[in-house]
């Protein structure tokens, strides 16, 4: 699903690598928590998996292709095989729950009637069935959240890229969004979630990845937030 | 794709962007007016050209009798009929560049000054011996008018050499630069135009990147999130074209309807070369603006 090799990203400008000879796995279905304080190389990763950027040396395989060889125009394509959720929940503030999912339909040319029947079913399944026609203004962070999920999830894609999606929740909707993002891992899709929450880790022993100043320092099944054996 | 939602999406964006949009009309409206009317301009003076060479002569005007005080090539009088002959032989000589030589009458030179000139005082004044009789020369080349000049002018008899030409000359120099000038302003205008549409996508794409970043985050195409941006400015300068061509047709009715009625002797270029003009208006201007609005976006929206 997801290959490292030898992976490394120098920004312009910068001395130190913001990754550095990163090379790791991920297969089809598991559910990777990827850890480590601020400026460890975490969005790096995660942005050289949906092809923002471009590694220095290396290679990224993210669904079976080569992004360092992929063409730009190729990239949309790319991106609409995973879903992306992010802290900010970046949800367009003027249209509402329901438009906010099909948008992510529109943009790839889906036709009206598909959208009409796809979208109720993906409010549903996170949950905010009859809320189809509210603005995210009037939404609380969790809920907001589910809709960013939704909008992410509605193309069943193979992979879910999370980026802290709990960072800006309390910790009740937290646990609500992650059992949401368990049961979507459940039907298959590939979860890889970039946190700082560490109650979240402990709790789901799941793989581990940790990354810190750009090296590759821990990659452990079932495992927690910080060291531990 | 979706036409509608694309069509909402280009409204939006012009709405929002108000203030910006109407001074992108405006100057394109202004650039594109000044375009068409330089190339209307041209087409006059070509068409001019094309009439009046045809037309103009050059005159070898002969002494009248009043002359001979007036002017010391005819201190010997009026010119003798053996002093006009001689000069057609001569003129029947420079064949091919002498066409056709015809013989002006006083009376006929009369009546042709009477036409041009229905309400000069001097008319009631004058009778026709007071025009001269003239050789009328049509030049195969009219350019060639200093062969004839040299030839002539000077020989016993006659007054003087003239080319028609020369009067045009002027009037087409004044049309030329009138030419010129409008086409200086708009290459400005035009460049205004298009800092403001680059400038107006450049805003727009600000104001949007919340969408246009979920846009690329779900996967759209590049050519559906630009789409909205070139068509924007497309549009934009559509609006402007229009507005230009309104401006081209109101100067072509002014023209028609109140220069005509004044300047007679001109023969105006009609409604049909404003119409080829206007439609090449139309394809320029909103080819030009989805250019610029296209290479805009690849320095401001990052893939």
């Amino acid at each position: 699903m997801i290959r490292f090799d030898n992976v490394s990203k120098t920004y312009p400008k910068q001395n130190r690598p913001a990754l550095d000879n990163v090379s790791l796995e991920i297969e089809k279905g598991e559910f990777v928590f990827l850890v480590g304080s601020s400026g460890s190389g975490k969005s790096t990763f995660l942005r050289l998996c949906l092809r923002e950027e471009r590694p220095s040396t290396g290679a990224v395989h993210v669904l079976g292709k080569d992004l360092g060889k992929l063409s730009n125009w190729k990239v949309p394509h790319m991106r609409r095989q995973l879903g992306t959720i992010f802290q900010d929940f970046r949800l367009l503030p003027n249209k509402t729950v329901a438009q906010n999912v099909g948008f992510a339909l529109e943009v790839i040319g889906k036709p009206r009637s598909a959208i009409a029947k796809v979208v109720p079913e993906v409010l549903d399944l996170v949950g905010l069935g009859g809320k189809e026609d509210r603005m995210p203004g009037e939404l609380s962070g969790g809920e907001q959240q589910r809709v960013a999920i939704a909008r992410a999830f509605v193309n069943r894609p193979m992979l879910l890229i999370a980026d802290e999606p709990t960072g800006n929740l309390d910790p009740q909707n937290s646990v609500g969004i992650m059992k949401l993002l368990d049961r979507i891992n459940r039907t298959g899709t590939t979860v890889l979630m970039a946190t700082h929450d560490q109650a979240i880790v402990d709790q789901m022993r799941k793989r581990v990845i940790e990354l810190d100043k750009g090296l590759l320092v821990r990659d452990q099944a079932r495992g927690v937030y910080g060291y531990q054996n | 794709m979706r036409i509608q939602f694309v069509l909402s999406e280009i409204g939006i964006g012009l709405r929002r962007n108000l203030t910006m949009t109407i001074a992108v009309i405006v100057s394109v409206a202004l650039s594109l007016a000044l375009a068409g009317g330089s190339l209307l301009v041209r087409d006059q003076v070509n068409s001019m050209k094309g009439y009046w060479y045809d037309k103009v002569e050059v005159s070898i005007s002969f002494c009248t009798k009043f002359d001979a005080a007036a002017s010391a090539q005819c201190a010997s009088g009026a010119a003798t009929d053996d002093q006009v002959n001689s000069v057609k032989a001569a003129l029947d000589k420079m064949t091919p560049l002498v066409e056709k030589a015809t013989l002006e009458t006083p009376t006929e030179a009369y009546k042709h000054w009477k036409d041009s000139n229905p309400d000069n005082p001097l008319l009631a004044a004058v009778g026709p011996e007071a025009m001269p009789q003239s050789w009328r020369v049509k030049l195969s080349d009219p350019t060639k008018y200093d062969v004839i000049q040299s030839a002539f002018a000077g020989k016993p008899g006659v007054k003087s050499v003239d080319d028609q030409r020369r009067i045009l000359e002027n009037l087409f120099g004044l049309l030329n630069g009138l030419q010129t000038a409008a086409f200086v302003i708009m290459v400005l205008m035009l460049f205004v135009a298009l800092l403001l549409i680059v400038n107006t996508v450049r805003v727009s794409a600000f104001s949007r990147r919340r969408e246009t970043g979920i846009m690329r985050l779900v996967g759209a195409s590049n050519f559906y999130v630009q789409m909205p941006f070139i068509a924007e400015a497309a549009v934009s300068a559509l609006l402007g074209a229009v507005m230009a061509s309104g401006l081209l047709l109101l100067g072509h009715f002014f023209v028609q309807h109140w220069l005509a009625k004044r300047v007679l002797f001109i023969q105006f270029i009609g409604l049909s070369s404003v119409l080829t003009v206007i439609p090449l208006l139309v394809v320029v201007g909103m080819v030009m603006a989805g250019i610029a609005a296209f290479f805009t976006l690849r320095k401001y929206l990052k893939v």
